[in-house]
């Protein structure tokens, strides 16, 4: 550690970022006081999921995708049975849709409560990691931990298992849950929801490190509800387009020191953003009143553009997620069938969900017996490191009299702010700071 | 509710990853006593740790990777003594076997019996079978616990 880091060289090198899913790295070069080189790498291997896709059965996408990911399986499931059901000119709506936007609930709840509690809020409170903070704060942890469970609990029951559901196919369930399952759920909820109310307010009171950005928010909208499972694709900046349109306004390019392709926009050189703070920017108005006054309790107004405060958000979405699946299985009632027909047609289809960390981007070219001749995939980190990079740049300038440990602290729980799934991305962190 | 409760984690993807669920797959082949169950897992600590609830004894079964010689089967008492942070085999999640029982025992949720049975792996790769010698302690590991199995009887 330098006592006069202004006058000299220094690097900090983080080789392997902990409490992130998957494997990545950061490296910083600081020479004379300024930043020469500031990179947040992807190292964990590419894992070619849109190759393996070729030849297979449209029927087949779901559960192939959704092994992309342990943490957010419902994004790829739904992102696929979404193309998949456009391209053969169907929609699931009714119950079955209730049912599968209540499950993503769930996915929401588990991912959310997992890492605000177990994985950020060690950066807040002075933990190296959540087995130090359950020592001083047991009953937080205890309440987030019974939390995350009811997310699971979710998954459980209407998707037959929390990590990677089964229950889900083109055209809407392979089958129905029980009623006393969902009865018994319901009355988990009510508890789920003084929790998550509790748990907000706890993240409400953390302090958040001085940063704002300007971000260009980019999420789902959807005319009738806060948008998770459907919607156009829309921004601050003024964007709103069908989902179909996303690859004219959006694309990812290599970078060499990223095995995740890096998301941009096509006309502005601006990085964007998707995830909590996205969705919550562009559709506040559309959180039940119970999820604006937590909002408004935490501290937050309609707009956030503090990226730390993305904990705070991450709860009030999961507050939002515990009342709404709470809303759709008490108004559940028992369709027919589990499912409606889709049959495979030579066509292009386009799927997009939010996924706990932002938009996951799905396309899909089939031929007339429904075998994929091309996929295309795009998760939520990818599309976010263009502008974690420019949130540590951000940040680093105004903080290089900071020492090396503190400086490392600062931009590992910056990147946290995004809980950035690498295994998605690859299909994340080392930091080194180079001062000189 | 389980008395005996056994978490065989891996990644039959990843070499000797797949030594926890090997040993799962042939119990799971075997018939066991309704009191006992058997789960292959992919490895999250805080799902691992849930399933202790109420379960008076859990037997983990992982992979090991310590840098001692491959198939040699490491056993651990948890409720004496930590587990080593790096000691099991993680591939991209570091909230797995070892974060699961430190964390259960900062909130009082380790499990009156908890034993970590840890088979030492050479071999990681994707796709690769596993090791022989991780293979033999698979059969020798299969075979203790399936005798332990039968005591619930």
């Amino acid at each position: 550690m330098s006592e006069s880091p202004r006058d000299e060289q220094r690097v900090i090198q983080v080789d392997a970022l902990a409490r992130v899913e998957g494997e990545g790295a950061l490296y910083l070069r600081v020479t004379d006081g300024v930043i020469q080189d500031l990179k947040f790498r992807i190292y964990e291997p590419p894992r070619f999921f849109e190759v393996l896709l070729q030849g297979r059965d449209f029927s087949d996408a779901p559960d192939i995708t959704a092994r992309i990911c342990g943490i957010c399986p419902m994004a790829y499931i739904l992102s696929a049975c979404q193309a998949m059901e456009q391209a053969a000119g169907v929609s699931v709506e009714g119950d079955l849709r209730a049912l599968r936007r209540a499950a993503y609930c769930g996915e929401w709840i588990e991912s959310h409560v997992l890492h605000a509690f177990l994985l950020h809020a060690p950066d807040f409170l002075g933990y190296p990691d959540a087995i130090r903070l359950s020592h001083d704060h047991p009953d937080l942890v205890r309440k987030a931990l019974e939390l995350k469970k009811l997310g699971n609990r979710i998954l459980e029951v209407i998707g037959g298992r929390a990590v990677h559901p089964v229950n889900f196919r083109v055209g809407g369930l392979h089958g129905l849950p029980r009623r006393q399952a969902l009865a018994e759920l319901a009355k988990e909820l009510e508890r789920g929801l003084d929790l998550a109310l509790e748990l907000t307010r706890f993240t409400g009171g953390l302090d958040f490190p001085p940063f704002e950005y300007d971000y260009t928010c980019v999420s789902l909208r959807h005319p009738d509800e806060y948008a998770i499972q459907e919607g156009r694709i829309v921004s601050n900046r003024g964007l709103d387009i069908p989902v179909s349109e996303f690859e004219a306004h959006f694309d990812e390019e290599h970078v060499a020191h990223s095995n995740a392709l890096h998301g941009f926009q096509k006309d502005s050189p601006e990085p964007y953003l998707v995830g909590p703070i996205a969705r919550y920017n562009n559709n506040f108005q559309q959180l039940s009143q119970l999820a604006q006054e937590a909002a408004r309790g935490a501290g937050l107004g309609p707009v956030v553009n503090n990226p730390f405060q993305s904990i705070v958000v991450r709860m009030i979405e999961t507050v939002y997620a515990v009342e709404e699946a709470l809303r759709l299985i008490r108004g559940y009632q028992e369709p027919a069938a589990a499912c409606v027909s889709a049959e495979p047609r030579s066509a292009r289809g386009y799927g997009c969900t939010e996924a706990p960390r932002g938009i996951c981007y799905h396309r899909y070219d089939l031929d007339d017996r429904g075998h994929i001749l091309e996929a295309r995939i795009v998760p939520p980190t990818a599309q976010n490191q263009k502008q974690i990079e420019r949130d540590l740049r951000g940040l680093v300038a105004h903080r290089l009299d900071l020492p090396d440990e503190r400086l490392q602290w600062i931009c590992e729980q910056a990147i946290r702010n995004y809980d950035p799934c690498i295994s998605c991305a690859t299909h994340f962190l080392k930091l080194t700071v180079e001062r000189g | 509710m389980a008395n005996l409760l056994i978490q065989c984690v891996g990644d039959p993807l990843r070499g000797d990853d797949g030594a926890g669920p090997e040993v799962a797959r042939r119990l799971l082949a075997a018939p066991l006593p309704a009191s006992v169950r058997v789960r292959e897992h992919w490895g999250e600590g805080v799902e691992l740790m849930q399933e202790w609830d109420r379960v008076t004894r859990v037997v983990l079964v992982d992979a090991a990777h310590s840098g001692a010689e491959p198939g040699i089967v490491h056993r651990f008492d948890p409720s004496n003594e930590p587990i080593p942070a790096d000691f099991c085999y993680y591939c991209t999640h570091r909230f797995g076997v070892a974060e699961a029982v430190e964390m259960a025992r900062a909130l009082g949720y380790l499990p009156p019996d908890l034993r970590l049975i840890a088979i030492e792996g050479r071999d990681f790769g994707l796709g690769q079978p596993l090791s022989p010698a991780v293979a033999a302690a698979v059969e020798q590991v299969t075979a203790e616990l399936l005798a332990l199995a039968r005591r619930e009887d």
